[in-house]
């Protein structure tokens, strides 16, 4: 397609690690110089062929990439419209997107001296995988974890301490995965000479938000080529589900130039964006400050941040990745939100035609798709980021349907 | 001169170090506040250090975030901090006022509205932990332009380089945070927090206090001995939560420690 449009990738953030206005470094004055350290790590080993051949060989032989597209041709029928491919993350050791990062961030640790590795987690995909790679190295691994979400995920908290990992339940404000950032912060400020900070998602203060995309888009750099050879041209939208929104940039930024390719990013509406009880900043909060970058917020009208609301413990999060903030100011992305019926609606009709049974946080991307598909032509193309595998949610989706397992 | 410097220059006259107590506005009710304040002036304090209550303390260790969550039981607002600071100026007009916090509060309500609001009230000055000066020029132009002092934050990580860089934007004093950690977290090192000093003084002709691990009386003298102000806050408000269901008393035990503490400090000199 032909298109004079402006290049996007390559040219966010700044060198402060600003996206538009959104971004940036706000953290305590003690933070300061280990962030410097780590963005000139992060800075020299992206450019180190002997670091990006260690990163490819592992993606390769320990997580299982690539993982493959795959086309969804019940689903898509029984929806009539566009068809659907799902990009299968959920194949990835540990069952989900997030281990692509934190095996990134690990090398990363290692060839900076650090001996102890730290992590918060929501549903617990990210501890799993940060617990994972932390038994793999050799490397100490403490997981802060909100005191509910530990409740509600308790096969991870079992999986990272089979690992290795000590699991810190956190107590303090609302008891989940921002408390849990606010508590590894803490952790941070104070070892900072031993230990690194893997976050696990892209905000938190630059470079982290840049850092854990660069580790992310391996996703959407393997399904451009995928679909090009398998559909023989690129897709008509992108979708997928946005928490912090790792995912979701892993799988957009590739495409971000390819100004035909709609951009989908789907948020948690909870009990729906009308009530209140939701997790959805970009399509109903404000800017704001929190975790050391500008970004959307749900906050209330002090600025203090509120309890937000989701039956996937990995989207309940008050905050956003700044480039996704970026991204719906500027119109290159759709932002839109998913209620947590529609969510499971998903998960058993996704469960029950295709065989595949999804993660919560997953089931939102593929409920919009499912919306948007029947508005489209047979012959378009829906590309969905299927994150992760739903096993971790078998405990949430019974309980919630009167089941005791 | 401001508020703070005059303090401060008064104490260098006096040959006393400045004793800085902090305290979370609304804790653990938000009509205790302005007597506390008073209660620590008539006790010793010099400067008083007001925390604005906020949801994410993620400098802040369990005890001053416990405090937060208590004040905010009351959902004591910043709007609600600046009219305690209103009530406060009544009866004093002389003790430096600094409000403590984090950067949200202040972004909603907006920086020149903020700026405009905290001097009629009477603060004078203004510390944000999480906003270092690349990402303060806005804030920090609103505040000159109402004459507020911005405190910051040296850190026992702050190069040389760093270290200049925010004491050219410092105006009333900086805050030396003597340990890696958050506030209340391990003992500090005197030898350590005074080569740092050394560093600071270099850069800088401002005052320079010291907090985040003072204790008790020993720790204030210590520090007294090498900093302008010693900052207590944890110690403080660990009490102020002891006392929490029998608040007559929590003015009187502050009163108590700091009394301690002045006492301890004049007797270093």
């Amino acid at each position: 397609m032909a298109t004079t449009a402006e290049k996007i990738i390559g040219t966010q953030p700044d060198d402060r690690g600003h996206f538009g206005v959104y971004g940036g470094l706000f953290v305590a004055e003690t933070l300061m110089e280990p962030l410097k350290d780590l963005r000139l790590a992060y800075e020299k080993y992206m450019q180190d062929p002997e670091f990006l051949k260690e990163l490819d060989e592992d993606l390769a032989n320990y997580v299982g990439r690539p993982s493959p597209i795959y086309f969804a041709q019940r689903w898509s029928r029984e929806l009539g419209g566009a068809r659907i491919y799902l990009k299968r993350e959920d194949l990835n050791h540990t069952g989900a997107h997030k281990v692509n990062n934190t095996i990134g961030q690990a090398l990363l640790a290692k060839r900076m001296g650090k001996t102890r590795i730290i992590a918060e987690t929501g549903a617990g995909q990210h501890g799993v995988a940060t617990a994972t790679v932390a038994a793999r190295l050799g490397l100490e691994c403490v997981v802060y974890m909100g005191a509910v979400d530990i409740v509600r995920q308790e096969a991870n908290v079992y999986r990272m301490r089979l690992l290795g990992a000590e699991v810190r339940s956190v107590e303090s404000g609302s008891k989940t995965l921002k408390d849990a950032l606010n508590e590894a912060m803490r952790d941070w400020v104070t070892n900072i000479d031993n230990t690194f900070y893997i976050i696990g998602t892209v905000a938190g203060p630059h470079p982290y938000p840049a850092m854990v995309r660069d580790f992310q888009t391996v996703i959407g750099r393997e399904a451009r080529e995928q679909i090009r050879q398998q559909a023989g041209r690129l897709p008509d939208a992108l979708v997928a589900c946005v928490g912090g929104g790792s995912n979701a940039i892993g799988l957009f930024y590739p495409f971000l130039d390819d100004t035909g390719v709609g951009i989908y990013g789907v948020e948690a509406a909870g009990d729906g964006l009308e009530t209140g009880h939701h997790a959805a900043p970009l399509c109903a909060g404000q800017p704001g400050v929190l975790h050391g970058n500008r970004t959307y917020l749900m906050e209330d009208k002090d600025g203090q941040i509120i309890e937000t609301h989701s039956i996937s413990a990995g989207l309940d999060y008050p905050g956003v990745g700044p480039e996704h903030a970026w991204l719906k100011d500027t119109g290159r992305a759709q932002y839109v939100a998913i209620t947590d019926e529609e969510a499971l609606g998903a998960f058993h009709a996704l469960t029950k035609i295709e065989g595949i049974i999804p993660a919560l946080e997953s089931s939102h991307a593929l409920a919009y798709a499912a919306k948007l598909a029947p508005t489209m032509e047979s012959d378009k193309i829906i590309l969905v980021n299927l994150s992760g595998r739903g096993d971790k949610d078998m405990h949430t989706v019974a309980a919630r349907e009167g089941i005791e397992i | 001169m401001s508020r703070i410097s005059q303090r401060f220059s008064d104490l260098r006259e006096q040959g006393k170090t400045a004793l800085i107590p902090f305290i979370t506005a609304g804790d653990p009710t938000p009509g205790i506040t302005v007597g506390l304040m008073h209660d620590m002036v008539s006790a010793g304090a010099n400067l008083i250090e007001l925390g604005v209550p906020f949801s994410d303390p993620m400098a802040d260790g369990p005890v001053i975030q416990r405090a937060s969550e208590r004040a905010l039981e009351h959902h004591v607002s910043l709007h609600d901090v600046l009219q305690i600071v209103k009530t406060f100026r009544e009866r004093d007009q002389n003790t430096p006022v600094i409000l403590m916090g984090y950067l949200n509060p202040i972004e909603v309500m907006g920086y020149a509205t903020f700026a405009g609001s905290a001097s009629v009230a009477g603060v004078d000055g203004v510390l944000i932990v999480d906003i270092p000066p690349e990402e303060g020029e806005d804030l920090l132009q609103s505040l000159r332009d109402k004459a507020i002092d911005q405190i910051y934050l040296l850190a026992p990580t702050s190069t040389p380089d760093r270290i200049g860089r925010i004491c050219n934007a410092a105006s009333g004093f900086v805050y030396y945070v003597s340990v890696k950690g958050v506030t209340g977290s391990s003992q500090l090192d005197t030898t350590a927090v005074a080569e740092k000093l050394e560093q600071i003084r270099e850069k800088t002709a401002l005052p320079v206090g010291v907090g985040f691990g003072i204790k008790d009386a020993a720790t204030a003298a210590a520090v007294s001995r090498l900093a302008d102000a010693v900052v207590v806050g944890s110690a403080l408000v660990s009490r102020v939560e002891a006392l929490q269901e029998t608040p007559d008393e929590i003015g009187p035990a502050l009163a108590e420690i700091l009394s301690g503490m002045r006492r301890a400090m004049d007797a270093v000199h």
